[in-house]
């Protein structure tokens, strides 16, 4: 098995509300991250692809391809977007990074059908991330 | 694939401080021939970097594994504070009795956040340099009064 990473990045805003809870208790959990006006972070993708590589091409997956995935499902969804209003898959849910990365995840499973999917890895900035995998294909 | 979707938090501190590397169980030369110039009597530092890795089931409510806050504050008081700006050799008493490599740095590390009662630590990174890292699940966890 070959693993394969490819980075993008996009741009957004969001902010952390539960309407379900009070003004002050969303204050306590969420802190600055409440701010009703929002706030943006340079997010960085990582998305890990594994396979074997295939006996004609060499590639577990052609990367131009598994880019336009990435543009399509990903960036052109998310980049310069308010996370909270903008993107359908998100409503309902706080944008944090952890429902993030499982939204992306959710987007690109069914659509990578070279190689499979092994792990999205979102950073919010460089020292904060979120990782998603599916419990059988835990990183060795 | 049917297994489960599973989400960590990822996230990294810093902290400086000195150390020699040096054992009580080896001749100065051995420790000498052994550690290089990081047996240096006077210690030298780094600039450590820590990735801890948590993971738990993602709070409906909050959107979290884990409030930052409180993963912050525990990392903080836990690491940060003890180990910064300090000698391991000197200044922290796990490393009287051990060699403070960066694997034994790693490894004490993981004992220390351990204890986090938010979510399960799932991994330490110690990056000792931007050329050298050090990982640790806890798997393997020796009797810690036995190494030196």
């Amino acid at each position: 098995m070959v693993y394969l990473t490819r980075k993008i990045e996009f741009s957004a805003s969001h902010l952390y509300h539960n309407p379900a809870l009070s003004a002050e208790e969303n204050k306590r959990i969420f802190g600055k991250c409440n701010n009703p006006h929002g706030h943006g972070h340079n997010y960085t993708l990582e998305v890990t692809v594994t396979g074997e590589p295939d006996p004609v091409t060499g590639m577990v997956v052609d990367l131009k391809e598994l880019k336009e995935i990435l543009e399509r499902e990903v960036v052109e969804r998310m980049d310069h977007r308010f996370l909270n209003y903008e993107v359908e898959e998100l409503k309902g849910q706080i944008p944090t990074c952890e429902n993030i990365a499982r939204v992306i995840w959710k987007l690109l499973e069914p659509k990578i059908t070279q190689g499979r999917l092994f792990k999205v890895r979102l950073y919010e900035s460089p020292d904060l991330f979120a990782e998603c995998y599916r419990s059988g294909g835990a990183e060795g | 694939m049917s297994d489960e979707l599973k989400v960590e938090l990822g996230r990294r501190y810093r902290f400086a401080a000195s150390h020699r590397l040096h054992s009580e169980r080896l001749s100065e030369d051995e420790n000498f021939r052994v550690y290089g110039k990081c047996n240096n009597p006077y210690g030298h530092g780094h600039n450590y970097v820590v990735e801890v890795r948590v993971s738990g089931p993602v709070d409906s409510a909050t959107g979290m594994i884990a409030n930052l806050a409180d993963l912050d504050a525990f990392v903080n008081r836990e690491v940060i504070e003890v180990f910064d700006h300090r000698s391991f050799n000197e200044d922290v008493a796990e490393f009287r009795e051990q060699v403070p490599t960066t694997e034994n740095v790693c490894m004490e590390i993981f004992r220390r956040l351990n204890a986090f009662p938010k979510a399960k630590l799932e991994r330490v990174r110690v990056e000792e340099t931007s050329n050298n890292a050090f990982e640790y699940t806890g798997k393997g966890v020796p009797d810690r009064r036995a190494v030196r």
